[in-house]
């Protein structure tokens, strides 16, 4: 059980500040289990994004996110409905917000933080995707986690050791940087870069041991 | 005001040296590389366990060229501190005289000697200048009032001659955003590749010193183009290491150095030379490369 909490409204409506419209998607998997993106809580994230003046160009329920190729075959049947959409808002863990940003070339914003993975980490196994730090910032990364793929963890683009794609740590480790840069620039959305990400609440994760604020 | 800050407020072409810590306590030899700077260089830096080994840290070397008043450049690597260490040295810093600081993320723990290393980075080299600012404003990072506020010099690196290169323009905005009034750069070699980097970051209106690392042999030239990211020496420069006699490579290191700051000059506002213990060879390069 990988355990999420909803992030709140007013971050939701500053990532989708550019957009107008969106196609939002609820994982019937841990999500729901948590009461934080199943079919109860897609309907109501729904309306409360109608208020707020957003047009939702359709919705889906997944039975696992963090399964890539059942994201893949059920997002295929909205495509209408989601290219019509600016962007994509994912009320799932961080792996679902990744597998859904590896098959959909539109932004997809997390709606979640993913606190705690209750000793499984989903389903999409070929790589660590996400280290549960509780303060998700695949918003600004184009759907390709830095604290997981990133071997300083850094926010704010490359350092000075990456080259041709490569990590410094190794030339079998792609510089995740390289990554997210690429696939901003697919999507035309590099502008992304240009706000500095504040340093991280690291009292929310579990790395700070027993003092951490779950 | 630093000296380094005036004098590139003034718009001379400046020039800074480098010492890098021993491992070790006996820092003599360190400091009188540091006495062969005197009068040559406008300010030196210290740097902040280079390649990640450990040794005598920057600060303390810093303070040791305040005694001796040669203007240190404080390197702070976000590597092996936490966001409290990171501001609590820089308060420290200015407690002792260091008006500059070089803000870098630093080389990852598995390059260094002690692999086994937990990695820090709580933030990155572009918080950490924000960081520094606030302390510049009177508050710290939480935004807890300062009693006495530092006004710190603060620079920052970018490589040049990186592949790709708009990754390190990007973060190169966001440094300035964040309060980088000075940018150091990796070694560069390549003088056609550093004036691309000049003309793409031409409406950048912060100050660049060059970076340029004394070749020793060719040996060394082809380690650094095999482990050190961003740094490329071309393969001319290789072989004409290779073809110098061992006797003569002292000499050699100064034509070739004195050769890439001529050609640099004209693009940028200063260079910073690496002499890596070769610092008795400074006055002759200077001379050479006609920066008298």
């Amino acid at each position: 059980m990988l355990t999420t909490e909803q992030k709140p409204l007013e971050q939701l409506l500053e990532y989708l500040d550019r957009e107008k419209s969106v196609f939002l998607i609820g994982c019937r998997g841990c999500a729901e289990g948590c009461h934080t993106g199943g079919e109860q809580e897609v309907l109501d994230m729904k309306q409360r994004l109608e208020e707020a003046g957003k047009t939702i160009t359709g919705t889906s329920l997944i039975d696992f996110m963090c399964n890539e190729s059942l994201v893949r075959m059920t997002l295929q049947a909205h495509e209408d409905a989601i290219l019509s959409a600016e962007s994509l808002l994912a009320l799932c863990c961080g792996i679902g917000v990744q597998a859904t940003s590896s098959v959909v070339d539109k932004i997809v914003h997390p709606g979640c933080n993913t606190v705690s993975m209750g000793g499984r980490h989903g389903e999409w196994r070929e790589g660590e995707r996400c280290m549960e730090c509780g303060d998700c910032v695949l918003e600004f990364t184009g759907g390709i986690c830095p604290i997981a793929r990133c071997s300083k963890m850094l926010l704010n683009g490359p350092c000075g050791g990456s080259s041709d794609g490569k990590c410094e740590v190794s030339p079998d480790v792609p510089c995740a940087w390289q990554l997210i840069i690429e696939r901003l620039t697919k999507l035309g959305r590099l502008d992304k870069l240009e706000r500095i990400v504040a340093p991280k609440d690291w009292s929310v994760s579990l790395m700070s041991g027993a003092a951490s604020k779950r | 005001m630093s000296k380094l800050q005036q004098a590139l407020d003034s718009g001379k072409f400046v020039i800074t040296g480098e010492i890098g810590p021993p491992k070790g306590v006996d820092i003599e030899r360190c400091l009188e590389d540091a006495e062969k700077l005197r009068g040559q260089v406008v300010a030196i830096n210290v740097t902040d366990l280079q390649s990640a080994v450990m040794r005598v840290g920057s600060l303390a070397l810093c303070t040791k060229l305040v005694e001796r008043k040669l203007e240190p450049v404080f390197q702070l690597t976000c590597r092996d501190r936490n966001r409290l260490a990171l501001q609590s040295d820089l308060l420290s810093a200015w407690t002792l005289g260091i008006r500059n600081v070089l803000c870098l993320t630093g080389d990852h723990p598995v390059l260094g000697d002690d692999r086994d290393a937990k990695p820090v980075y709580d933030i990155d080299s572009v918080q950490l200048l924000k960081a520094a600012s606030f302390l510049n404003g009177g508050h710290d990072m939480s935004g807890h009032e300062l009693e006495g506020k530092p006004d710190f010099f603060l620079g920052a690196v970018v490589t040049p001659t990186a592949e790709p290169l708009e990754p390190q323009i990007i973060k190169m905005e966001k440094k300035i955003a964040a309060g980088a009034k000075f940018f150091q750069t990796q070694a560069v070699y390549e003088p056609e590749s550093f004036e691309r980097f000049m003309n793409e970051t031409q409406s950048f209106t912060v100050p660049v010193i060059a970076g340029i690392v004394v070749l020793k042999s060719a040996a060394m030239a082809r380690f650094m183009n095999q482990n050190v990211a961003g740094i490329n020496v071309p393969e001319e420069l290789v072989q004409e290491m290779a073809n110098t006699k061992s006797e003569d490579r002292k000499k050699k290191a100064v034509n070739i150095t004195a050769r890439i700051i001529r050609q640099l000059k004209p693009l940028c506002q200063g260079v910073h030379i690496m002499p890596l213990g070769w610092d008795d060879l400074i006055p002759e390069i200077i001379k050479e490369a006609e920066l008298n």
